[in-house]
């Protein structure tokens, strides 16, 4: 059977001693988390061995011996490594040596049990100690009985068992060779235990330092407003040094931002600021798309695409639709001199978040196109009307009625003048519906238009909202932590040696990323179908894309 | 190690099988794919600028020639990158699992490795491919639920797509190794 040696390469250079670690015995792998070197006292060994046990949930055990010959080959040592398996009984016995200056390592296999020995054929897997301890295998193992327990082995991938052993024993790499205690291990770590110093400060000192950061900033924009810089040699030096200039300007801004004094005049409120820009520049835009309707409704009213409209029903849609524009417009230029202080104030909203920046956009859009979508709903309850009426008269053209009460369509006898003005009205409505139908068409379409942009903006906002970045940027900086597997690389082989194999581990690729961790959105989109909208546009009824926050849950 | 031995793969361009042997348990397979051809890519190129070219004397805008520039550079190594292989190995250790890399023309890798509980069985399939219908090698996975079922089937050399023959070597080499093992693992 074949035997496989999982053993890190912090260890290669270690010192000999004892191996520990965990047996796996249904998949025959030892996994070797750590090297204890001489001297030792088996007892303490034993005792420290199940201390780590109790916190890891893990047995580890010792495995057998390591023995590395720096020196020439000392043949006391192996006679004392050989007896060191009759005081930790295991089985099976692990030794194994590496000679000086030779790549190519020696395995043994000890086994005690009665019968024949078998000349077990060795698989040596390097592993990196620290990469495999931090790393998460995709997808995660969940045990059958759902415990956070130890992962049964038959049922668990190989892998995983790997993964899981180094990532409990955290304990054992908690101490380092400069400890006292009476073992002394080598490990990842046994060099020093990392730690960070900046991150520890970190959370000492964040409270003071926020309170302190906030202290400065009123003391810099103190600083500014007095009157030392004003005499002579500083000032002059002060406008000679660009930066000092970028940094009085800067000073300036925010001291005008945070001051508490009421601006002298509009302008000088908005100097240093595009908000002002955005401003002027919605006016005119405002009054260019008012424009453009005006000369759709004018071809409208003419003889549009060289159909002919009905002259009369034209001139009222187009007279009444104009003078709609009309008051529209007279409210955006009695608002003009506001829009800048309520953009101003809306803006600050924006230290938010750009998403919050992207919804007002979205909602400026559709005040901007509030007409597009009352003239949407006009359009769409005439069309609605004349296809009802339509619909309905053509079955009392055929002597049938809608039954409301059986929900379908019956027989009926009509009186002779119910017949005849219901055909005469039947044929006005048929006739004027070119007419209203371009109406119709031409509102639905520019609604369209604008319920697609902003579509589009909410789309973005959705995905702004649910990229994870943080996992994105693990990926990408250490790319060790999220392990969608690992990947094998043959080293050099010998003949008769055992198999030589590096164990590395196999980044996630970004999509798998950004599909695990993606964040849970708020957006609502559209319940209807493709043909649920088509037969909504034929019949007139009014489309409302986004229902309200509440009915649509995930 | 053994010498490369050429093969051909279903559209006849030629391709070199290098098996190595590391242990009585642990094979590698490497199919070198055949180049990037200087003509595909003269031919490419060349279209591009003439159609930007076409463009250029209708519009008479420069910008064209120049995105149509940026474009070329951009899609080769995309190309390069993203859609060119190199060489695809199969890597078999007994006992551990079966690995399969691609190396693209650009020096990425694209590793995948099955382990060997997994593996239900290694075996050459045939399929309907366009016009043609091809054989291919793939590897069996189990089923947690069901014993005796598939759960998915994992086609290998998929860019490389060697004839019967190559097809053939490799089958037979995996099939030694999966049979050693399970002697091995009903003996113990």
């Amino acid at each position: 059977m074949v035997l496989k040696v999982f053993f890190p390469s912090c260890c290669s250079s270690a010192d000999s001693g004892l191996l520990i670690g965990r047996w796996i015995p249904e998949q025959n792998s030892a996994i070797i988390l750590a090297v204890v070197h001489f001297p030792f006292i088996p007892f303490q060994v034993k005792q420290y061995l199940s201390e780590v046990q109790k916190v890891s949930q893990i047995e580890t055990v010792v495995l057998g011996t390591w023995c590395n010959n720096k020196q020439e080959k000392e043949e006391s040592l192996g006679k004392f490594l050989d007896d060191l398996s009759t005081i930790f009984s295991h089985e099976p016995w692990l030794q194994i040596s590496k000679e000086k200056g030779s790549k190519f390592w020696n395995c043994h296999t000890l086994s005690r049990q009665a019968g024949t020995p078998k000349e077990d054929q060795i698989i040596l897997i390097y592993y990196d100690q620290r990469k495999t301890m931090l790393s998460r295998l995709h997808p995660p193992e969940t045990s059958l009985d759902n415990q956070p327990g130890v992962i049964t082995a038959p049922d668990a991938s190989k892998l995983a068992a790997v993964f899981d052993t180094v990532a409990r024993n955290e304990v054992l790499f908690l101490t380092d060779r400069y400890d006292e205690g009476p073992i002394k291990l080598s490990h990842w770590q046994s060099e020093g235990v990392e730690a960070s110093i900046i991150v520890e400060l970190a959370k000492q000192a964040s409270v003071p330092v926020c309170m302190l950061l906030t202290c400065l900033l009123s003391l810099v924009s103190g600083l500014c407003r007095s009157r030392i810089l004003k005499f002579w040699p500083l000032s002059f030096i002060w406008s000679k040094l660009s930066t000092c200039e970028q940094v009085g300007y800067r000073l300036e801004h925010l001291r005008f931002v945070f001051s508490n004094q009421k601006a002298e005049n509009h302008t000088q409120f908005m100097r240093k600021n595009r908000i002002g820009q955005l401003a002027e520049a919605l006016i005119p835009v405002a009054d260019h798309v008012a424009r453009e309707l005006q000369d759709l409704l004018q071809w409208l009213m003419g003889v549009p695409a060289g159909l002919k409209m009905n002259r009369a029903l034209d001139q009222v849609l187009g007279r009444f639709f104009l003078y709609h524009i009309h008051l529209w417009i007279s409210y955006i230029h009695l608002l003009s001199p506001f829009i800048e202080m309520i953009l101003w104030y809306v803006g600050l909203s924006a230290c938010l978040g750009l998403t919050v920046v992207l919804s007002i956009l979205s909602d400026i859009i559709a005040l901007l196109t509030f007409h597009i979508y009352c003239f949407y709903v006009y359009g769409a309850r005439l069309y609605c009307l004349k296809i009802y009426g339509l619909s309905s008269l053509w079955r009392l053209f055929r002597g049938k009625k809608w039954n409301v009460l059986r929900q379908r369509v019956d027989s009926c006898s009509y009186d002779l003048d119910q017949l005849f003005i219901g055909t005469l009205l039947f044929t006005i409505l048929l006739f004027l519906l070119p007419t209203t139908a371009l109406y119709y068409l031409v509102f639905t379409l520019l609604r369209l238009l604008v319920v697609f942009v902003q579509g589009l903006i909410h789309l973005l906002v959705d995905l702004i909202d649910s990229l994870p970045f943080y996992s994105i940027g693990l990926r990408l900086c250490r790319s060790y932590r999220l392990a969608a597997g690992v990947k094998f690389r043959v080293l050099e082989q010998e003949v008769g040696r055992p198999l030589r194999l590096l164990m590395q581990i196999n980044p996630l690729s970004y999509s798998s990323v950004v599909q695990t961790y993606r964040l849970p959105t708020y957006s609502c989109y559209p319940k209807d179908s493709w043909g649920s909208l088509c037969k909504k546009l034929f019949f007139g009824e009014l489309i409302y894309p986004w229902k309200h926050k509440e009915d649509k849950q995930d | 190690m053994e010498e490369p031995r050429n093969f051909s793969d279903i559209d006849g361009g030629h391709l070199a099988l290098q098996r190595r042997c590391y242990s009585p348990s642990c094979r590698e397979f490497c199919l070198s794919c055949p180049r990037l051809s200087l003509r595909s890519l003269t031919a490419a190129t060349c279209s591009v600028w003439l159609a930007a070219y076409g463009l250029f004397a209708l519009c008479q805008n420069s910008m064209v020639l120049s995105a149509a520039i940026f474009i070329t550079l951009l899609g080769l190594l995309g190309y390069l990158h993203f859609v060119k292989i190199d060489q695809e190995t199969l890597l078999i250790i007994g006992s551990l699992g079966i690995q399969m890399t691609s190396s693209y023309a650009s020096g990425k890798e694209s590793t995948t490795f099955i382990e060997m509980g997994k593996v239900k069985d290694v075996v050459i399939n045939e399929a309907i491919y366009m016009q043609k219908v091809i054989y291919y090698l793939c590897i069996l996975l189990k089923d947690p639920v069901e014993p005796q079922g598939v759960s998915q089937v994992v086609p290998v050399f998929q860019s490389a797509k060697p004839r019967l023959d190559c097809l053939i070597e490799v089958y037979r080499s995996c099939q030694e190794i999966l049979a050693h093992q399970e002697v091995t693992s009903a003996s113990s």
